[in-house]
């Protein structure tokens, strides 16, 4: 078997190198197709009827006008009359037509009439939706009560931090067909290809083997794409009533940002005690969350400070009529995060304390003190934090009021269940497939970025197939596991093909093939570059064999193997100016260090960091979802009104990766959730430096701002 | 004019294209749904998000804040229409792609676009430039540290008379 343990740093050709993403042309010329490009011979045009109220009792719906509206080819109706509804933008039926003008004006056509019934949608006061609150149970550690009395110091306060939405540029949606010999073709904007297929087949009811998966690109995911969903299976079942013509059905903007995603929201009421010395002894909190209808939504309080010696946690459910939440990048890992930093930071403040210095001294309440120890110095020495850095509220004078906070992360990041084919072919060609997806992470880089180094070749000798059910199967992408899972898949494939090749030319090179190496493009003796063959010509000896070879990563097995584990840890400092008189936010400088294992891509590890930095500066300071309490109805379902940050909103990013031997020996670990974490809590921490209260609800907009500084409850 | 479907001649890219349209579809619908030009994306269908940007005699425009009928007569230039030529990639698309400004990347070609625009009116840009002529564009995935310094390197490669 042959070694398949990462080469050594120093070692390394391809692996760790600034590339380029090899689809990045591709992409930046407009060239690449996304599944909501594809315009297929014959393809009908899906649109979605969804219901008006947040909870409502379907009386009657008639179809039959939509149905003689001309070019409409079908309509389903999956809300029928006596379905309750419970939340704002529940579907209520599709319509397939020749083309979405039709499509869209035969939706007008259908007659529904509702039993309004009562709603809730907001849950930021518990006291007025105890009914809709269900209550986990209090957990106890050590003795609080004795702790509070024994207490140097008591800091309490309110936080909140409310639900988001994905907002995928690309919205949720497909291009299906479910043609008479009962087999369905789907191409799905999803992070999730090989196991979309069997969730879709076991929808219709066809063998998963009838279904065919195929995705070259994604328009972003953020953990809501995994599943074919309603609207995915109604497409199907449209094609099929219009004799397997091709269906394209995506949601429309407004129905995307209600229904494609949410982020649950949490609030929570948090006491937090320390001795003398600043050694934080207890947490108390009352908290409570909306996941939707179906409640949900729970952040991992204390967070990273899990240690505490002394807690009491009550958390509560809070079901709303609105629409379920989705995985969110690192989810409840946010929440966790901005709670606890939020009252570390609000204790520090009471003590007169720097809060560096407390989190400093508690690190030990951690999993991993040495590492957080090192980040926050690290961090701090970054963000000239001796500099800048003043007691809360000692801004100076005038208007302007800078402020500096930190956030703290941790993510686990193993790689999930990854099978890779390798073909070499007689002509020299490489084949690396696997049924994986590229979610803008550099996925398909970072695979012929392994397989190179492997096969002692370069990336574009490398033809990296993904996105496809033919390829083997792979995980889907959530909780950052696809970089460890296909780096490793794809090494364990490339080399147990290259054995096979070793094998095939050992007796043109007179040596066991136990003693035969690939590097530089060749295939040579160990330690004898003169006998050796080009990688050309040492394929061409395979006559008219292809080599086709899998390698699988198997997340129990993988800890021993050593190709990738999971565990990191991370800090945040943000750098913040805030307008007192207006209100307004400006970011200055976000600083992230971040743990990390083996980085095959530095450049595009960077970027990950970048966007997850940008995302934490859209949900500290400018997204929600604003809900209407009287028709229950979101506000802001469009992108005028929910807010993202545009290129001048963000400020300057640094960032340090600890890319170093002894991280490196821990293997790949995924990075695109841990440096999403910190920075909504880093943020809100620099705002309350600048400006000397907490700004207690998040975004940090000019009116929550001005509410806080006015004393007033935003 | 209208209500119904109209033949209407656009041109784009250069090329005169006859398409059949109603008079209430934006350029970008028709583009995409009729022409198979696909490269500007329909994101919020509002005029919000720039991710449908094209060029209107020059000048960048949001294309799902236009009727197709309206474009007509006027010179539309889109992603497809100048970023490779010879398969050899534009400026602007070389420095995304060296600057890592995409991930999911369907935000990127209106900013290539407007990239292209802006780099057109403004040569040799400031930074803080870069950022306010980019402002009409967004990005969900946070690739804006890329896009800066793209823009930034496109200038310095677009001098010389490579500015097609």
């Amino acid at each position: 078997m042959p070694e398949y343990r990462w080469p050594e740093m120093s070692k390394r050709k391809v692996m760790g190198k600034r590339l380029s993403r090899l689809d990045g042309v591709e992409k930046a010329s407009g060239r690449a197709k996304y599944c909501s490009d594809l315009n297929k011979p014959g393809m009908l045009h899906g649109a979605t009827l969804v219901c008006p109220y947040a909870h409502a009792r379907v009386k009657s719906i008639d179809t039959s006008e939509a149905e003689k509206h001309p070019g409409v080819k079908g309509v389903r109706v999956v809300a029928p009359a006596g379905t309750e509804i419970q939340w704002a933008h529940w579907e209520v039926a599709f319509v397939a037509a020749e083309t979405e003008l039709a499509a869209r004006d035969a939706l007008k056509k259908i007659k529904v009439e509702y039993e309004v019934l009562p709603h809730v949608v907001h849950e930021a006061d518990l006291k007025k939706v105890q009914s809709r609150a269900k209550a986990a149970g209090e957990q106890i550690e050590g003795d609080p009560d004795q702790a509070l009395k024994e207490a140097a110091a008591v800091s309490e306060g309110f936080y909140g931090i409310p639900v988001l939405e994905h907002s995928c540029l690309e919205p949720h949606g497909n291009v299906v067909s479910w043609t008479p010999d009962n087999k369905v073709e789907l191409n799905p904007s999803t992070q999730a290809v090989t196991s979309i297929r069997g969730d879709m087949a076991r929808a219709v009811n066809v063998p998963a083997a009838n279904v065919h998966v195929h995705q070259d690109h994604i328009g972003g995911g953020f953990g809501s794409k995994f599943q074919p969903d309603r609207w995915g299976v109604e497409a199907a079942h449209l094609s099929k009533a219009a004799g397997g013509r091709p269906v394209k059905l995506f949601l429309e903007r407004n129905v995307e940002q209600v229904i494609a995603g949410c982020r649950p929201s949490a609030f929570a009421r948090i006491k937090l005690a320390a001795n003398k010395d600043g050694k934080i002894t207890l947490w108390e909190s009352q908290s409570w969350a909306t996941g939707g209808f179906t409640g949900g939504g729970s952040p991992p309080i204390p967070y990273v400070y899990t240690r505490i010696p002394n807690q009491r946690k009550n958390h509560s459910a809070v079901s709303t009529n609105t629409a379920p939440i989705r995985a969110w990048r690192a989810p409840n890992h946010q929440q966790a995060s901005y709670l606890t930093c939020a009252a570390m930071e609000d204790l520090a403040a009471k003590m007169k304390m720097d809060p560096l210095e407390l989190f400093l001294k508690n690190v030990d309440l951690t999993a991993r003190a040495d590492t957080y120890e090192r980040q926050l110095k690290k961090a701090a020495e970054m963000a000239e934090w001796k500099k800048l850095w003043h007691p809360r509220g000692d801004a100076g004078r005038g208007p302007l009021k800078r402020g500096l906070g930190i956030g703290v992360n941790t993510w686990g990041g193993a790689g999930h269940d990854s099978t890779a084919r390798c073909n070499i072919h007689p002509d020299g060609t490489v084949e690396v497939e696997l049924g994986s997806q590229d979610l803008g992470t550099g996925t398909r880089t970072v695979i012929a970025q392994v397989a190179a180094e492997s096969l002692g070749l370069g990336v574009n000798d490398i033809r990296v197939k993904i996105g496809d059910t033919n390829y083997p199967p792979s995980g889907t992408s959530g909780g950052s596991t696809t970089v460890g899972g296909v780096s490793s898949s794809t090494r364990k494939a490339t080399l147990n093909a290259l054995e096979k090749l070793f094998e095939e030319v050992a007796p043109a090179l007179g040596a066991p093939a136990t003693e035969l190496e690939a590097a530089d493009g060749k295939i040579q003796v160990k330690g004898n570059p003169a006998k050796s063959l080009s990688w050309k010509a040492a394929c061409a000896k395979l006559g008219v064999k292809t080599i086709s070879e899998t390698g699988q990563n198997i997340p129990r097995d993988a800890p021993k193997e050593g190709l990738n584990t999971g565990g990191v840890g991370g800090v945040q400092i943000a750098d913040v100016t805030v307008d007192v008189e207006t209100g307004i936010v400006r970011m200055n400088r976000i600083v992230a260090v971040q743990d990390c294992g083996t980085v095959i891509n530095p450049k595009t590890a960077e970027s990950q960091i970048c966007g997850a930095i940008i995302m934490s500066i859209c949900g500290a300071l400018m997204e929600e979802r604003i809900m209407d309490a009287i028709t229950g109805r979101m506000l802001n379902n469009e992108m005028e009104f929910y807010k993202l940050a545009g290129i001048k909103d963000i400020g300057e990013i640094l960032i340090h990766l600890e890319i170093d031997e002894a991280n490196d020996k821990r293997g790949v670990i995924g990075l695109g959730e841990p440096p999403a974490i910190g920075g909504i809590a880093a943020i809100a921490n620099a705002v309350a430096n600048a400006i000397g209260v907490r700004v207690p609800v998040v975004p940090m907009t000019p009116m929550n701002v001005l509410n806080a500084l006015s004393g007033r409850m935003s | 004019m209208g209500p119904g479907a109209v033949a209407i001649t656009l041109t784009i890219n250069g090329k005169p294209m006859k398409v059949s349209v109603e008079p209430r579809e934006t350029l970008l619908d028709v583009m995409r749904n009729k022409l198979d030009l696909t490269g500007a994306k329909r994101v919020c269908d509002r005029g919000t998000c720039g991710a449908c940007s094209v060029l209107v005699n020059g000048k960048v425009m949001y294309g799902c804040t236009i009727l197709a009928i309206d474009a007509q007569g006027k010179q539309i230039t889109t992603i497809e229409g100048f970023a490779l030529s010879g398969g050899r990639p534009h400026p602007v698309v070389q420095a995304f792609v060296n600057n890592d400004a995409q991930q999911c990347g369907y935000c990127t070609p209106g900013f290539v676009v407007a990239a292209k625009a802006f780099l057109d009116a403004n040569p040799n840009p400031t930074y803080e430039q870069v950022k306010d002529g980019l402002g009409g564009n967004l990005c969900r995935c946070g690739t804006y540290v890329g896009v800066r310094q793209a823009v930034l390197e496109a200038a310095k490669a677009m001098k010389g008379g490579r500015n097609a």
